[in-house]
């Protein structure tokens, strides 16, 4: 009876992990489908590609799953693909030598910008307390006035 | 018909020319005090006259192209390779821009008309409107040129000519691309009207900030149309394409968005400029450089520069605008370096916590997501310059760098409302975000116990921060509609809804930008969705049925059809939901027999919680089975819901307040005094 349940719980063990290392691979595929580009010159995602019968994607996608099934690092499959196809076959530039330049330009204009921003307002700040009294009052005035003229009730 | 639509085209640029340099020499004698033998004005006059003579030229030669396509006549080349017999009447007219000389006439044309309407409208402001069409015929003659020289739409067929055409492009023949290309193109070439203002009010040191407001509703009616151009190309390739999703970061795609993003940013920082006189010199580049994008990612596309699946045929054309883009950059800079202390700001920031500097943020934010945009776009062509190896910028790229930022944008509509002008104070701030950051939290935490785990991957993480921010907008935008509806409800005693109208028809330029924001979180939202996106493959026999979600397709038939214009294959497929019949699907595949090309015809069943997508990829070429691609899309339709609310959002924005409007009536009403400009009450309103 032990060993019925002991051998019961082995085969719902072996069950999940091989499920579970299904689904994983699957994801995996899929996710890996999704940052390589079709090398037929459609343009499209390799895993979105849906040209009947096109042998660049067929032949890459078995290619993928293979990789995948015998258990390779993402990394690996990326460098093979772009190995085998060219830097074409990657949907986005590896973070490599130049293309970083790609992935570090937008954040940094950003940051760069904002910083900016806060500058300019630190320096205007700093002007704007010099300023007489009388026009701050009048230029209040004036947009109270103009406040009260847009929400007249 | 081919001489006489070449003959127009050529009798247009002879107009456009003489606009060109007659409104040119008019408006320097008028500057300077010198004088011809006629008069400036009259000269002036001379060359307003010769732009709405160019304009019925420009329509004449484009009526010329439709009507060859009508009649079949395959003696134009152009005719020949974009239409056919067979094709139906609604995408013979769609032929007019098939092609690049068609899609170029299309473009002369449209800015023909948007001419048109300026110069009949020139009272409005004599003087500007002289230097804004003198401007936009530069920009005519441009196009003009390359229709008589470079790519001419009515050029003959050399030798005998054939009995039919080629036929249009399969993925043209649909029903939007009957209206996407014009509306795009609207867009586009609308972006040169307030461009052509700005450049002549920074010419003419146009005192004051008049041009603004008389551009402004140009400017808001061509973002519009550009609005619904980008929408209606992304429902286009949703609808046709068939890979199931709407955006692809294609090089075309993203040529459209540059100039939409910069487009943005003028409409909002502009109001700087109207309210406290600052940002002048950043307002005149935000619409220089929207104007030159609008160019730029033409020729990016026309030019082979980069690669793009739905690009015109590489030509030479590409330097002909490379020559433009020169010209114009080289104009704005030259007309800003003369007359930059025209633009000197009145007033400058005075907090970080002000409106002012919530517009600052928010242009930074747009343009660095259309840096981005371009930045990826040329990335391929800098790489290979570089390290001699081309790579590919795609989705991943985008998704990992555009969504925060497009996501930090949605914060940033959530707070600028609840900002003060010059300066909030942190209490405020407090007191007005309680409620909406209460909303996210709780919108969030709702989120994780339906089953969206921020932490499993990224996708999962951008949408749950989305949601979560667009349930932020909504309540802060919301509770701005409630606050001062509220007032309206004290001192009147209508009705919550009827103090809303009334709120939003006081101030219909704040409200509606506030409908508009509102659309875009709902767009937000729908775009979100696509993090949760399935999708499965099965070849199906007759009755056998395949499960996808809470949905079961079943095939009744295959079968195949042919009529003049293409030969079909589809399948019939039953969809049940809970056991219970909900519709019927036909996915088709189509060859089209002019072109020998194939196309796809989707079927999808629209809910507001998601799409059944489903597409007929083909026959398995053993058992001869249909292969049926289906994808469950999770809340495709608010992305369309909320294009609608921002078409709304803008037309409530454009029409005049109710004071305003009450005004206007009452200053129209003695026709006697025609002293009175009509526009006068018109400028009313603000944010």
């Amino acid at each position: 009876m032990r060993l019925l349940r002991l051998s019961q719980l082995g085969f719902v063990a072996l069950l999940v992990l091989f499920s579970t290392g299904a689904e994983d691979a699957t994801m995996r595929y899929n996710a890996l489908g999704h940052k390589m580009m079709c090398v037929c010159g459609c343009s499209q995602i390799l895993i979105e590609c849906n040209h009947v019968g096109c042998q660049d994607s067929r032949q890459m996608l078995t290619e993928l799953w293979t990789d995948v099934s015998r258990g390779d690092s993402d990394t690996t499959i990326l460098k093979a693909f772009q190995a085998n196809y060219g830097a074409i076959a990657l949907a986005a530039p590896m973070f490599t030598r130049f293309n970083q330049a790609a992935w570090l330009a937008p954040p940094l204009v950003l940051l760069l910008g904002m910083g900016l921003i806060v500058a300019l307002v630190r320096k205007w700040r700093l002007r704007t307390v010099d300023m007489p009294a009388v026009s701050e009052t009048a230029g209040f005035l004036q947009i109270r006035d103009q406040i009260r003229k847009e929400t007249e009730l | 018909m081919s001489a006489f639509g070449s003959f127009a085209l050529l009798f247009a640029l002879a107009l456009s020319l003489y606009n060109l340099g007659a409104g040119a020499i008019a408006l320097r004698q008028l500057a300077t005090g010198t004088q011809g033998s006629i008069s400036p004005e009259r000269l002036a006059e001379t060359a307003r006259r010769a732009g709405i003579g160019g304009f019925i030229a420009v329509s004449a030669a484009a009526f010329a192209l439709v009507w060859a396509a009508f009649t079949n006549d395959f003696s134009v080349s152009y005719i020949l390779h974009h239409s056919n017999r067979a094709l139906p009447g609604p995408y013979k007219f769609a032929a007019l821009w098939s092609g690049q000389e068609g899609s170029l006439l299309l473009w002369a044309w449209l800015l023909a008309v948007y001419g048109f309407v300026l110069r009949v409208r020139h009272k409005v402001d004599v003087q500007l409107t002289a230097y804004a069409s003198t401007i936009l015929s530069g920009i005519q003659f441009f196009f003009l040129l390359l229709l008589n020289f470079a790519a001419p739409p009515f050029s003959l067929v050399a030798g005998e000519v054939p009995q039919d055409g080629f036929g249009l492009n399969p993925l043209l023949q649909y029903p939007e691309m009957v209206i996407h290309p014009p509306m795009l193109y609207l867009g586009y070439v609308g972006f040169s009207v307030p461009f052509a203002f700005a450049l002549g009010a920074l010419m003419m040191r146009y005192p004051g900030d008049k041009w603004i407001h008389i551009t402004r509703r140009w400017t808001m009616v061509t973002w519009l149309f550009l609005t619904c151009g980008i929408f209606l190309g992304a429902h286009w390739a949703y609808a046709v394409l068939g890979w199931g999703g709407y955006w692809g970061w294609d090089p075309v795609e993203n040529a459209s968005l540059m100039p939409w993003l910069t487009g943005t940013a003028f409409l909002h920082s502009v109001m700087m400029q109207e309210k406290r006189g600052m940002m002048k010199t950043w307002n005149v580049w935000l619409i220089f450089s929207t104007f030159m994008l609008t160019i730029l990612g033409t020729l990016l596309t026309r030019s082979g520069i980069v690669s793009s699946v739905h690009a015109f045929a590489q030509s030479a054309i590409g330097t002909w605008f490379w020559i433009f883009l020169v010209i114009v950059l080289a104009v704005c800079l030259f007309t800003f370096i003369l007359q930059r202390d025209h633009l000197k700001t009145e007033h400058r920031l005075e907090s970080l916590i002000s409106r002012e500097s919530s517009f600052l943020f928010n242009n930074l934010v747009l343009l660095t997501a259309c840096f981005t945009v371009l930045w990826g776009t040329l990335f391929p062509v800098l790489s290979e310059y570089v390290q001699g190896e081309k790579v590919t910028v795609s989705a991943p790229f985008y998704n990992r760098v555009a969504v925060p930022i497009g996501l930090f944008l949605l914060f940033l509509t959530s707070i600028g409302p609840l900002l003060a002008w010059r300066s909030s104070s942190f209490k405020s701030i407090r007191k007005n975000f309680v409620l909406p950051a209460a909303a996210a939290c709780i919108t969030a935490l709702v989120l994780i116990a339906c089953g969206v785990h921020p932490w499993e991957n990224q996708g999962s993480f951008y949408s749950f921060v989305a949601w979560s921010l667009a349930a932020l907008v909504i309540t802060a935008v919301g509770s701005e509609f409630l606050r001062g509806a509220g007032v309206i409800h004290r001192h009147t005693g209508q009705n919550l809804v009827a103090s809303m109208v009334q709120l939003t028809r006081r101030n219909t330029r704040r409200y509606g930008g506030y409908i508009v924001h509102f659309g875009v979180v709902v767009i937000f939202i729908g775009l979100a969705g696509s993090a949760f996106n399935q999708s499965k493959e099965q070849e199906l026999n007759f009755r056998q049925s395949m499960t996808l979600g809470p949905y079961r397709l079943q095939c009744l038939s295959y079968t195949q059809e042919s009529n003049l214009n293409y030969d079909s294959e589809y399948a019939l497929l039953d969809v049940y939901r809970d056991g219970r019949k909900i519709t019927q699907l036909a996915p088709e595949k189509r060859f089209y027999i002019a072109s020998q090309q194939t196309s796809t015809i989707v079927a999808n069943h629209s809910t507001l919680a998601w799409d059944l997508y489903v597409v007929y990829a083909g026959k398995d070429p053993d058992s001869g089975h249909p292969i049926i691609k289906v994808f469950l899309n999770p809340l495709v339709a608010w992305i369309w819901i909320g294009v609608g609310i921002i078409v709304f959002g803008t037309g409530v924005a454009l029409t005049p307040n109710l004071k305003a409007a009450f005004v206007a009536n009452r200053v129209r009403m003695p026709i006697a005094s025609p002293e009175v400009p009509a526009n006068v009450a018109l400028s009313g309103g603000g944010d």
